[in-house]
């Protein structure tokens, strides 16, 4: 005895694929990882800690150059003298500042520190959610639908972060700036520089978040729907 | 009309688990059908293998050797996506824990597997308000789980169990978070609406009071169907404890 009646009995109508596949609009992923962020504020707010820290960091580093190369533009050698008072290690010829190797060094690995706590925050995240994640899966998402809600929140906690780090950041080094050299330093600078700076940490901030919540998201997209049928907690 | 329809079929199915390095056979060999539009309790001590059978019943877990149809279709042969429409289109899952997702509201919770379902958003909200009306939560949709009782929350699960209109309801012990009462109001909710509505509602129990209202009862045990009461021979049976006492 072998039959295999469509699964509708309504519908006598042999079925396509495509009128058989779960869906989960744009839109509404998009309402539902906000609402994730929403409800669980706090939690959020140290996942993204990390990051706004590591990326203001970089945006300081950068903006303070970007001020450095205003000043040495303006080719006055009392500015030289202070900047190298500062910890610029410029010759008499040079007409660029440039962050030293160290510099640099620490920079990225703050950003690799960034990275692994926000890795280890996800992870904590992802099994917190076990239940609800297995629930969605019983309700019938799919693995997609799992990975693209964390990426979406991993992307909107990265982008509000990074941004909020790289301002924080650039704001804080021209604030230094002012302090040491005076207003000389708003005349002289160049704002283009300076939204490349803030532009290019909060990209870097993104892609790390994204970075970051890669290898969580998937084990949490794998997960069986059996996890959430199991009682202990 | 008058010969009932099978929608669950179950055929010489096994299970076996790794546990370290032994081999522990869960199922061994179970033949069950469950007719359309019965309420079906599975009863069992744990570790009987009543919830393996009930998760393979469930699509959540692939049969070691046999087969599972549901509706006639095996579900060993259905790939990722297809499993997925079928448990978001086919089966409505009721959880021991309620399993409510805790960030939204129930009137979110319900919507849900209609959004997966392709239905668009002002019609899930329609019919999610009328199924929370049904289950008798009508002036509660905006509130967050954490502020319902277990019961309501209980009630909620039910409602979004329907939302799809499924042919099966799966009831994993749907009363074992609630006092006796509560219980009780579940447990005829979910009587009224396979009877309404002709929903398949299948749940794995070890309480008595799901008895009275099963059409059909089965026990398992070590793996194996010990029996299986019709609701005829329930009532005969409790008949007689009835004479006895």
């Amino acid at each position: 005895m072998k039959k295999n009646l469509p699964l509708s009995s309504s519908k006598k109508t042999p079925f396509k694929h495509s009128e058989r596949l779960v869906v989960l609009p744009f839109k509404k992923s998009l309402e539902i990882s906000w609402q994730s962020i929403r409800v669980r504020f706090f939690r959020s707010l140290i996942t993204t800690m990390s990051l706004v820290l590591a990326v203001s960091f970089l945006s300081f580093v950068n903006v303070n150059n970007d001020i450095a190369n205003g000043l040495l533009s303006t080719r006055d050698t009392v500015l030289r003298e202070t900047l190298n008072r500062f910890g610029y290690d410029l010759g008499p010829e040079d007409t660029r500042a440039e962050s030293s190797p160290k510099m640099r060094w620490i920079v990225i690995l703050s950003l690799l520190v960034c990275v692994v706590g926000i890795v280890n925050a996800q992870l904590m995240a992802v099994t917190e959610r076990f239940r609800e994640i297995g629930t969605m899966k019983c309700l019938g998402a799919l693995d997609s639908f799992i990975l693209r809600l964390f990426l979406l929140e991993a992307g909107m906690q990265g982008l509000v972060g990074s941004a909020m780090g790289a301002l924080s950041g650039g704001l804080f080094s021209l604030l230094a700036a002012v302090v040491r050299f005076g207003t000389v330093v708003f005349t002289s600078i160049s704002w283009v520089e300076v939204a490349g700076s803030l532009l290019l940490a909060t990209g870097v901030g993104c892609f790390l978040s994204l970075l970051g919540v890669l290898y969580p998201a998937v084990v949490a997209a794998k997960m069986l729907p059996i996890e959430a049928m199991r009682v202990e907690h | 009309m008058a010969e009932l329809r099978n929608i669950v079929r179950v055929s010489k199915v096994t299970r076996t688990f790794q546990l370290g390095k032994t081999e522990v056979l869960a199922l061994k060999g179970v033949d069950l059908s469950i007719a359309a539009g019965h309420y079906v309790s599975i009863m069992g001590p744990s570790g009987s293998g009543k919830s393996t059978l009930f998760n393979m019943i469930g699509g959540l877990d692939k049969p070691t050797s046999g087969k599972v149809f549901i509706d006639e279709v095996d579900i060993a042969q259905l790939d990722a996506y297809e499993l997925a429409w079928l448990r978001c289109r086919k089966i409505g899952y009721i959880f021991q824990t309620f399993n409510i997702i805790q960030v939204m509201t129930a009137l979110e919770n319900v919507t849900l597997p209609m959004i997966f379902a392709g239905v668009n958003n002002d019609a899930a909200v329609e019919k999610g308000i009328q199924l929370l009306k049904l289950v008798g939560l009508g002036d509660r949709f905006r509130h967050k789980p954490s502020e319902l009782s277990g019961g309501q929350q209980q009630r909620v699960a039910v409602a979004r169990a329907l939302a799809n209109d499924p042919a099966i309801i799966l009831a994993d012990e749907p009363t074992g978070n609630l006092d006796l009462t509560t219980g009780e109001e579940i447990i005829s909710l979910l009587k009224s609406l396979s009877r309404e509505r002709n929903v398949t509602i299948i749940s794995a129990t070890h309480d008595i009071k799901m008895l009275n209202v099963s059409d059909q009862v089965v026990w398992i045990r070590d793996g194996r169907i010990e029996r299986i009461e019709d609701r005829a021979e329930l009532s005969i049976s409790v008949g007689q404890i009835d004479t006895r006492t």
